[in-house]
């Protein structure tokens, strides 16, 4: 990992338009955690706000990191400036990886679990379930939305094509998709932490492993993308 | 030494055909690449760079080929046409990331080298997105020098640069230059290259149209045969007499009226020409030259 790359990749984070809507996000859900405590009561809705968040909330946020830590400079071309340096493109691509994946993890996450707590705390462990499942699926999501901007540059277009159509609209019709979901590996992942949270029958060993291995090869296809950027002319 | 070389390279996209077989070397001192737009300059440096690869033959550095080759970007500088964003950040933070990102042992006192050398030590301090153009295309270069490198490619590095900067950018190529760097810059404008290269290559279409200092380049544009459209009230008269005369190469009639001259010294036909209507009573009604633009002369040079 490149500590010039981290600190470019985070102000390029923090500054965009992309930051800000993504900051939105989580507060929405939060907002939202707190007016259906405060009309409803503890308890009540719990699973609809939190389901919420995870399927939509969570990968937006994964998406939106991704693609303004990436897709901008590509876009524009400027990202030569990074690549026309004696620095590998892998360690390029892992730590722009890390600095959406931190990005995803507080504003992603996290909010999961206070929404959580927010809405019943007399639960915490109940919280804590959907918290890991959103850092689980989170980490994947984030690699996967990575490799997308670094291979297109409609990467949000497609990314949310994927995330309604596929994890949402399909994953609910058919259940041989959770085999390669991966909100479905999270719920199994936070499943393991609480029972609360229902878990998607994949099996834990299997979530971890295709968390894990979407992750190391989306970040691997982003530095191989990367390794062939090309410049072209007006011609 | 840091010599770039390319050997029989070619580029196509489908069936764009955008360099076309070009053997060249460019050495130390300052090295113009002329041609039209869309000549293909960019994909040249682009090959050169490292960021396109040669869909035939190689482009290579000191014997290396250059495309994924990461190392490369040690010795060589590049000033891309495209625009700077990274708005923000400072112009300071951004020389000193690029410092950092070559892996210099004193990144502080090369940036402050860079900016200096650009003129830009007072603006540093200040977002790149407030920069102006002229502004923007100074901090590029500074990131181009800040490792100091042997070899420096720059795509139209006088494109929107007001004529202050520009005498500023030129002396800089020379020196570098003088300083034995290898310096490729490429440009559709003559005056420019005249001013600041030594060895101009000239592109046209893809091809290698021409390659020599540039007095030969001058000298073989100046050379070329230009063409008039005469039309005046009794062409085949005036065409008899302007056949006759040494300077013209060629006369046609046509259809629609009006003679097509082409002439070697137009100077001389300039002057002769009034002489000789006058003698034949034939009145000219216009003169027009039929092609004056660097277009055509580079399309001379390609063999039209």
């Amino acid at each position: 990992m490149n500590p010039t790359i981290l600190r470019i990749s985070t102000k390029a984070l923090l500054g965009s338009r992309r930051g800000i809507v993504m900051s939105l996000i989580p507060a929405c859900l939060i907002v939202l955690a707190i007016l259906v405590r405060a009309i409803a009561g503890a308890g009540v809705g719990y699973e609809t706000v939190l389901s919420l968040g995870y399927t939509l909330a969570l990968p937006l946020v994964a998406l939106l990191a991704a693609a303004a830590v990436l897709g901008p400079e590509i876009d524009d071309g400027s990202i030569v400036y990074l690549l026309a340096k004696p620095v590998s493109r892998h360690t390029i691509a892992r730590s722009k990886y890390v600095v959406a994946w931190c990005a995803t993890m507080v504003l992603g996450a996290l909010p999961m679990l206070v929404s959580g707590l927010v809405l019943d705390s007399s639960e915490p462990v109940r919280a804590l379930g959907w918290g890991v499942a959103g850092a689980g699926a989170g980490t994947a999501y984030t690699a996967l939305f990575l490799a997308l901007a670094a291979l297109t540059r409609h990467a949000v277009v497609i990314g949310l094509l994927f995330v309604l159509l596929w994890e949402g609209l399909l994953g609910n019709m058919f259940a041989g998709v959770r085999w390669a979901a991966v909100g479905a590996w999270g719920r199994e992942v936070g499943a393991a932490v609480s029972d609360w949270v229902g878990g998607s029958d994949t099996g834990l060993t299997y979530a971890l492993i295709a968390s894990l291995a979407l992750t190391l090869a989306s970040v691997w296809f982003t530095g191989d993308r990367l390794r062939s950027f090309t410049l072209r002319g007006d011609e | 030494m840091s010599v770039l070389s390319l050997d029989a390279t070619s580029r196509w996209y489908g069936n764009v055909v955008a360099v076309n077989g070009i053997s060249m070397t460019v050495g130390p001192g300052v090295t113009g690449l002329l041609g039209p737009n869309g000549a293909g300059k960019t994909t040249l440096i682009a090959m050169m760079a490292g960021f396109l690869a040669p869909s035939a033959g190689s482009v290579t550095l000191d014997g290396e080929r250059i495309w994924r080759h990461v190392e490369a970007y040690r010795s060589i500088g590049l000033v891309p046409d495209r625009e700077l964003s990274f708005g923000y950040l400072t112009g300071r933070q951004f020389i000193r990331a690029n410092a950092e990102l070559h892996g210099l042992d004193d990144p502080g006192a090369a940036t402050e080298r860079a900016l200096a050398v650009v003129d830009m030590v007072e603006p540093a301090e200040r977002r790149i997105g407030t920069y102006s153009k002229g502004m923007r295309q100074r901090v590029k270069l500074a990131s181009a020098l800040v490792h100091d490198p042997p070899v420096l490619l720059l795509d139209e590095p006088f494109n929107g640069v007001d004529p202050r900067q520009r005498l500023h950018l030129m002396s800089l190529l020379r020196q570098m230059g003088a300083e034995g760097r290898t310096v490729l810059f490429s440009s559709h404008i003559l005056e420019e290259v005249e001013q600041v290269a030594r060895q101009v290559e000239v592109v046209v279409s893809g091809r290698h149209a021409a390659s020599g200092d540039f007095g030969q380049i001058r000298r073989l544009m100046t050379d070329r045969p230009v063409r008039y459209l005469v039309v005046s009230d009794q062409d085949r008269i005036l065409a008899s007499a302007l056949i006759a005369e040494a300077g013209v190469l060629s006369v046609s009639l046509r259809p629609r009226g009006g003679l097509e001259v082409a002439v070697s010294d137009f100077g001389a036909f300039v002057m002769r020409l009034p002489t000789l209507a006058r003698e034949r009573g034939v009145r000219i009604l216009e003169l027009t030259p039929s092609d004056d633009s660097l277009e055509s002369v580079f399309a001379y040079l390609v063999g039209g």
